[in-house]
């Protein structure tokens, strides 16, 4: 294993080959927002939210899946990535409903503080407002579509992690929905464990344990010791 | 069966050309792609069968045949013989089956090929067998020489020569971005892999207008097969699959039919020409997703998984299918592949302009007379290929645009009419090469309409996986229809803009990156449009219903 040298943000960092952007900036303590990023899970490069500049390079590099180079000069913050970040967050907060005050992660949501961190403070596109379901059928926890933001963090800590592959995804652009087993209940599933995890690993308030209040809902990362659980919040 | 009470003659059976004992002084192809078929061209085959028959012409054969190009005018029937092509020779028309039948005997009638100015500017390689072999029969696909290069390749050269080759014709992928076929192979052949390399063919044709790959597949399969087993022969690959769109159903049955034909025949399969080579291929049939034609779904979607891309490196020639080193090509970058072998590298490269050599299949559609499958070298200007080729418009209507590359494409104006047809000025033009699909507008045409019908597909075939395409997408279609409704504002087309920048910018694959240019090639060359339906509310085109803005003031939808 061979080390690299590369410069992130103009400080000279050094990385170990085949090491991500993402891991190399956060082992110097250089922060890169994510959402779909949970360590310990495969990366899919889905939100696009890390998305850097390499120098040289025209296109744009999703932090979490781009290996580092030898001599690579990373930016992380500019004006154009920062507008960029602003507007996927905000594409997120106008696809379903994300009203804070009404939702039961709200303070213990990742999109919450990603909109704190990138700066929105206002929508300027129209809210689309989808009418999505609540599943409520599993005796222990609940899915509300609403808050889903298709991080599919839930499908890969069900895959990878517990191994029943419960959770995947249907559907085609907006009409894109969470489903378990083949789209049936949650609570009819035979292969769900009940094991908890995909509700941890939830980003938002999307999935949740029944019977707890918003000041109750906070994620018990440490809860999944396969996981490098503390790691994930943003802040 | 034929109509009711025509009785088909025992001795043949329904599919069988009629093809005569002694030699054949003239034959007549029907043409029995897609379009054609659709207008019942099998009836008009069995038709013609009777009536040479009942004639009693016993020198001439009435064959089917793949793809004769000018499907604007089918059904088409050809007799290479005399040169001549006839056409809208419909099912139950007695005129024109006489006139073929005429034709057939010696007399005159139909269109001279030659001089025919849609046939006479194209030059065929991909095509060179559509429209004179029967898809269905193996042999005629090896009586025109086919299978000649693949067994030149793998008896006669090693395979770097074939690499070599190859790259030194200059051909890059025909499946829409141009990346150099030579360089593909090169790096798939490079990977070390001890379990097994794949050769994937893209038939995964989605454009809207688009029939290129179609017309290949169901015109002459077997040139795609022999394009496949040459590749896997250069890259070290035994096994290939070919992804076809379950909405070709008529082409998945000719593929069938070819790679059982060519396995029955020993030109696929274990030691092909007595050597150590062999090579199979299997069928895989898409549901559909348009998303499903970008490379890394495709192999998803191979592998049993749901058809959504993934970030690239690494990339599949490095680790594709199941992990092996993979070479995907377009069908109509393999369909060429049996003649630059066949011919070598020399004849191809001389062909086009340029960075871009060869030629190239476009799938001509929209307001043109002469709607239909062409295949020009690349270098050839657009006027060429729309006022010469196409015929101009129907109706001496007025152009306005043509729009190349389909979703991922641009339009280009009047202005841009003499601009060579080749990767590089179509980049600088905003739009792209795409996978050939090329749609003529009139002036009855909207162009805000245009970019939000683009905009529509692109958002109901994004497949959900990054948020910048899933929601970018829906976000400026309602931007655009906010417009075609002149409900915008001049605010929300600046918000157009930047929403268009962004989701290029920032999206997952190249749908997602390709979705903004209809918008952003309209903006660039009909902004005026725009502007019309914003700030005088209305439609130049007078496509767009507009809402009175009284109401929509009072009902709180636009800023006062």
């Amino acid at each position: 294993m061979s080390v690299l040298t590369l410069t992130i943000e103009g400080r000279d960092v050094a990385g170990q080959t085949g090491h991500t952007i993402l891991q190399v900036a956060r082992e110097n303590g250089i922060p890169i927002p994510t959402l779909c990023h949970l360590q310990g899970l495969s990366d899919v490069g889905a939100c696009r939210l890390c998305v850097v500049e390499v120098e040289g390079q025209r296109k744009l590099f999703p932090a979490c899946v781009t290996t580092i180079d030898e001599g690579m000069k990373v930016t992380v913050n500019s004006e154009r990535l920062a507008a960029h970040r602003r507007r996927i967050v905000e594409l997120l907060f106008t696809e379903r409903n994300h009203i804070c005050s009404v939702c039961i992660a709200d303070r213990n949501c990742e999109l919450q503080d990603l909109a704190v961190a990138v700066g929105l403070t206002h929508f300027e596109l129209p809210l689309l407002s989808p009418q999505a379901v609540v599943d409520a059928t599993h005796e222990r926890f609940g899915i509300d579509h609403n808050r889903c933001v298709l991080c599919t963090r839930c499908v890969r800590v069900c895959d990878e992690i517990e191994g029943a592959h419960t959770w995947d995804v249907m559907g085609r652009g907006t009409e894109a929905r969470l489903i378990t087993d083949l789209g049936i209940p949650w609570g009819d599933s035979n292969t769900c464990t009940s094991c908890g995890k995909c509700v941890q690993v939830c980003p938002t308030g999307a999935l949740f344990e029944k019977g707890r209040s918003v000041a109750e809902a906070r994620h018990r990362r440490p809860y999944l010791p396969y996981l490098v659980a503390h790691e994930g919040r943003t802040r | 069966m034929t109509e009711a009470g025509t009785p088909t003659p025992a001795r043949r059976r329904r599919q069988d050309p009629l093809i005569p004992a002694g030699p054949v002084r003239a034959s007549a192809h029907v043409c029995m792609a897609a379009g054609c078929l659709s207008m019942q061209a099998d009836t008009v085959f069995d038709s013609l069968c009777e009536r040479v028959t009942a004639r009693g012409l016993t020198d001439v054969a009435v064959k089917r045949v793949g793809c004769l190009g000018l499907c604007a005018a089918g059904p088409l029937v050809a007799v290479p013989e005399t040169g001549r092509l006839f056409d809208r020779v419909a099912a139950g028309d007695d005129a024109a089956l006489d006139g073929v039948v005429d034709g057939l005997a010696g007399g005159e009638g139909g269109r001279p090929i030659a001089t025919d100015p849609f046939f006479s500017h194209q030059v065929k390689v991909v095509l060179e067998h559509c429209g004179q072999i029967d898809p269905e029969r193996v042999e005629d696909y090896v009586a025109v020489g086919g299978y000649e290069s693949l067994t030149k390749a793998v008896t006669t050269m090693t395979p770097a020569e074939v690499l070599g080759e190859v790259t030194r014709s200059g051909i890059r992928g025909r499946g829409g971005a141009g990346y150099p076929t030579g360089l593909k192979w090169t790096t798939v052949a490079k990977t070390d892999s001890p379990h097994g390399k794949y050769v994937v063919c893209n038939g995964d044709e989605g454009d809207p207008g688009a029939f290129m790959d179609r017309s290949v597949l169901e015109s002459s399969p077997q040139q795609v097969l022999e394009g496949m087993a040459i590749a896997g022969y250069a890259v070290g690959a035994n096994h290939g699959y070919v992804y076809v769109r379950a909405e070709y159903p008529l082409a998945v049955k000719r593929l069938t039919t070819a790679i059982r034909q060519a396995e029955h025949a020993g030109l696929l399969g274990p030691r092909i020409a007595d050597t150590s080579f062999g090579f199979d291929v299997e069928i895989r049939i898409g549901a559909g997703a348009f998303v499903c034609g970008e490379e890394t779904a495709l192999i998803a979607s191979i592998e049993g998984g749901r058809g959504t891309p993934r970030p690239r490196p690494p990339y599949p020639a490095a680790s594709g299918l199941w992990g092996k080193p993979t070479l995907i090509n377009n069908v109509e970058t393999l369909a060429s592949i049996p003649t630059i072998i066949g011919r070598g590298a020399e004849w191809y490269s001389a062909i086009g302009s340029g960075k871009s050599l060869g030629t190239k299949v476009f799938a001509l559609a929209g307001s043109v007379v002469n709607t239909g499958l062409i295949e020009v070298p690349l270098g050839l200007t657009l006027r060429e290929i729309v006022f010469e080729i196409g015929g101009g418009l129907p109706g001496g209507g007025k152009f306005k645009a043509v729009q190349t590359g389909g979703p991922s494409g641009g339009c280009m104006p009047e202005s841009l009419l003499d601009m060579a047809v080749d990767y590089e000025s179509l980049a600088q033009a905003g739009s792209i090469m795409g996978s050939g699909g090329m749609i003529v507008m009139d002036d009855g045409t909207c162009m805000v309409d245009v970019a939000k019908f683009f905009m529509d597909f692109c958002r109901e075939e994004s497949c959900g996986k990054c948020i910048p395409c899933r929601v970018g997408t829906t976000q400026m279609y309602g931007l655009l229809d906010r417009i075609t409704r002149g409900l915008a504002s001049r605010d929300e087309l600046a918000e157009l803009e930047s929403l268009a920048g962004m989701v290029r910018d920032t999206s997952l694959c190249g749908l997602g990156q390709g979705s903004p240019n209809p918008v952003v090639s309209t903006l660039r060359y009909f902004r005026d449009e725009y502007m019309a339906h914003i700030d005088d509310h209305l439609c130049p085109a007078g496509v767009c219903k507009m809402e009175p803005r009284e109401a929509a003031l009072a009902a709180g939808e636009v800023a006062p």
